[in-house]
C-alpha cells in the first residue's frame, strides 16, 4: 500500500465518516454550552433572552453575600458528599479488590445495580425513610431510643446523605480500578519486609490508587453541585445551591446572564478539577 | 493484618446495607394496601392493579420509552460514524474530547445551554428536543465505548475485504460491524438506560404538553410519598436490575466470541 497516498485518502474518508456527527455534535453540544456560557458578559432582555451591551455587572452581582453564601453552601455540601463517600468507597474498594475475582464482579455488580436505577425514586426512598413518620424514626421509637422523632428530612443532613447515596458508586468503582491494577506482589513485599498493615495501605496501595481516588472525588464532587432535585425534595428549599440558583434563574427569574454566570462558575471548578487531577495522575504514572 | 481487614469488610458491609436499604424499603411498601404509604395496614397487590388506571403515569411511561428508543437509534448511529471517522483519520485528542465531552459538562449546563438555544432559534420545547438534547448527550457515550474498541482491531482484515473485491458497504456490515458488535450492543443498552433515565436534561428541554415518565415522577414527588410512587419505583427498579443482568450476558457471551 501506498503510505502517503493511503494516509490521505484516509483522511479524508475519516471526515466523510465523521463530519456530519461533529457537526451534529456542534450544533446541539458544543454551540449551546459555549453560547449560554457567553451570555453571563450580556444584559438581560426584558422578556427573558439577552441583548447587548456587554457587561460584567452579572459577575459584581454575583459577589453579593447572599450569592457567595449559595456558592460556600454548595462547595461545603459537596465537598462532604464527596469525603463521606471517600470514606464508605475506599474501604469498600479495597475490600472487593482482595476477593477472589468471581466474588469481585459479583460486588461490583451489587454496586452499580442500585446506580442504573432511577435516580429520582432513589432520592424519593430517603423521604420514606427520613421522614419524621418514616422507617428510621419508627424503628428508634420502638426500640424506645427515642420518645420525639428526630428531624432528619429537611436538613443539610439529608442533603448529604441523599447525594451519597446517588453518587457513591461513581466513588467505588474508579477506586476499585486502580486498586485492581496494584500489584498484589507489591503489597505483599512491603508486608514480609516489615510493614505493618496500615503502612502498607499508606505507603503502597493509596499512593497507586491515587488517581482512581481522585477521579471518584470528581465524580461525586461535581454531579453534588449541580443537583437541584436533591437539596429541593430533601433538603425541603433550606438548602439552597447552585443548581437551585441556576435553575431559578433560568425558569422564574428568566434572567439568564445571571442564570448563566452561575453555571459558568460550576465549569469553571469542574475545569480545575479536572486539571489537577490529570496533572497528579501523570506524577504517579511517571512514579510508577 | 486481620485487623485491617475486618475495618474495611465492617465499612464494605455497610456500604451494601446503605445501598439497599432504601430500595428494599420501597420495594416493600409498594406491597403495602393502606392509602397512607408509611402506615403499614397490609400485604397485597392493590396498587399494582391501581396504577395502570393512572393515565398520566401510562403516557408518561410511553413518552419515555419513546424518547428512549429514537435516541438510542440515533445516538447509536451517530456515534459509531464519529468514531469510525475518527478511527480512519487517526484523529489527535482534540476531535476526541470534542466528541466525549458532553458526557463530562455538568448535566444542567449542557440542559439550559440546549433550552437557551432552542429559545433562540425559537424551537417549540416537545418530545423532539428532548431527542435532539439525549441524542447529543447519549453520543458520547457511544463513542467512549466504541473508539475504545476500535483502535484494537487489525485494519489489514478490512483491507483485505476491499483488496478482494468487497463494496465498502459489505465491508462495513461483514468486516467493521460484527467486530464492533460488543461495545455497541454497550453503548446501545447505555444509551437507553441513561436516557429512559435521564431527568435534568429533559426537564429542560421537554414541553408542558408531553410529560415523560421522570417528569410525572418529579410532580408526584414534591407532594410528599405516595402508594403510587412505591409501585412504581418497585417497577422501575425491577426493569433496571434485568436490564444490567442481561447487559452483563450480552458482554460475558459477546467477549466469548
Amino acid at each position: 500500500m501506498n503510505k502517503s497516498g493511503g494516509s490521505k485518502s484516509s483522511r479524508q474518508l475519516g471526515w466523510f465518516w465523521s463530519l456530519p456527527g461533529l457537526i451534529f455534535l456542534g450544533v446541539f453540544a458544543a454551540f449551546p454550552v459555549i453560547s449560554m456560557l457567553l451570555m453571563s458578559v450580556l444584559t438581560a432582555g426584558r422578556f427573558g433572552g439577552v441583548t447587548t451591551p456587554f457587561t460584567l455587572d452579572n459577575f459584581v452581582r454575583a459577589t453579593d453575600q447572599t450569592f457567595l453564601k449559595v456558592i460556600l453552601t454548595s462547595i461545603l455540601i459537596a465537598a462532604a458528599t464527596a469525603i463521606l463517600s471517600l470514606l464508605i468507597g475506599f474501604p469498600t474498594a479495597l475490600f472487593i479488590s482482595r476477593l477472589t475475582r468471581k466474588w469481585q464482579i459479583i460486588l461490583i455488580i451489587a454496586i452499580i445495580l442500585p446506580y442504573w436505577t432511577n435516580f429520582l425514586v432513589r432520592t424519593y426512598a430517603w423521604l420514606v425513610l427520613l421522614n419524621n413518620e418514616g422507617i428510621i424514626n419508627k424503628f428508634l421509637r420502638n426500640i424506645g431510643l427515642i420518645s420525639q422523632p428526630i428531624e432528619m428530612l429537611y436538613t443539610p443532613f439529608a442533603v448529604i446523605i441523599g447525594m451519597t447515596y446517588l453518587y457513591l458508586p461513581l466513588m467505588i468503582l474508579p477506586i476499585y480500578a486502580a486498586l485492581e491494577k496494584v500489584d498484589k506482589n507489591l503489597v505483599e513485599a512491603s508486608l514480609d519486609l516489615g510493614s505493618s498493615a496500615w503502612k502498607s495501605l499508606r505507603t503502597v496501595s493509596i499512593p497507586l490508587a491515587m488517581p482512581g481516588i481522585l477521579i471518584g472525588l470528581i465524580f461525586v464532587f461535581v454531579p453534588s453541585m449541580g443537583n437541584f432535585v436533591v437539596p429541593e425534595l430533601l433538603g425541603g428549599g433550606k438548602t439552597v445551591m447552585i443548581g437551585n440558583l441556576v435553575r431559578d434563574q433560568f425558569l422564574k427569574a428568566r434572567d439568564w446572564p445571571f442564570g448563566a454566570t452561575f453555571a459558568l462558575v460550576l465549569t469553571i471548578i469542574l475545569i480545575i478539577l479536572i486539571s489537577i487531577q490529570s496533572r497528579v495522575s501523570r506524577k504517579v504514572n511517571i512514579n510508577a | 493484618m486481620p485487623k485491617k481487614i475486618n475495618l474495611s469488610t465492617i465499612v464494605a458491609i455497610f456500604a451494601l446495607i446503605f445501598l439497599y436499604l432504601p430500595i428494599t424499603a420501597v420495594v416493600g411498601l409498594s406491597f403495602n394496601t393502606s392509602s397512607n404509604s408509611l402506615i403499614w395496614k397490609g400485604f397485597g397487590f392493590d396498587w399494582y392493579k391501581n396504577i395502570w388506571s393512572n393515565e398520566a403515569i401510562v403516557q408518561g411511561f410511553q413518552r419515555t420509552l419513546f424518547v428512549a428508543i429514537v435516541t438510542t437509534i440515533l445516538s447509536l448511529v451517530i456515534g459509531t460514524t464519529i468514531s469510525i471517522g475518527l478511527n480512519k483519520m487517526k484523529a489527535g485528542g482534540f476531535l476526541r474530547t470534542f466528541s466525549t465531552a458532553p458526557a463530562i459538562v455538568p448535566d444542567l449546563v449542557l440542559a439550559i445551554g440546549l433550552l437557551t438555544t432552542f429559545s433562540m432559534f425559537s424551537f417549540n420545547l416537545s418530545l423532539l428536543t428532548v431527542i435532539i438534547a439525549h441524542t447529543a448527550f447519549c453520543t458520547a457515550f457511544v463513542v467512549a465505548v466504541v473508539l475504545a474498541r476500535i483502535g484494537l482491531i487489525d485494519p489489514s482484515i478490512e483491507e483485505a475485504s476491499t483488496d478482494l473485491g468487497a463494496s465498502a458497504t459489505k465491508t462495513l456490515f461483514k468486516i467493521t460491524i460484527p467486530q464492533l458488535m460488543p461495545s455497541l450492543t454497550a453503548g446501545a443498552v447505555l444509551s437507553f438506560t441513561l436516557s429512559m433515565d435521564e431527568f435534568v436534561i429533559a426537564f429542560f428541554t421537554n414541553g408542558p404538553e408531553t410529560p415523560t415518565l421522570p417528569m410525572v415522577i418529579y410532580s408526584m414527588i414534591r407532594f410528599g410519598v405516595t402508594p403510587e410512587i412505591n409501585v412504581l419505583g418497585t417497577l422501575l427498579l425491577l426493569v433496571s436490575f434485568v436490564g444490567v443482568i442481561f447487559a452483563q450476558r450480552i458482554g460475558k457471551v459477546a467477549d466469548s466470541i
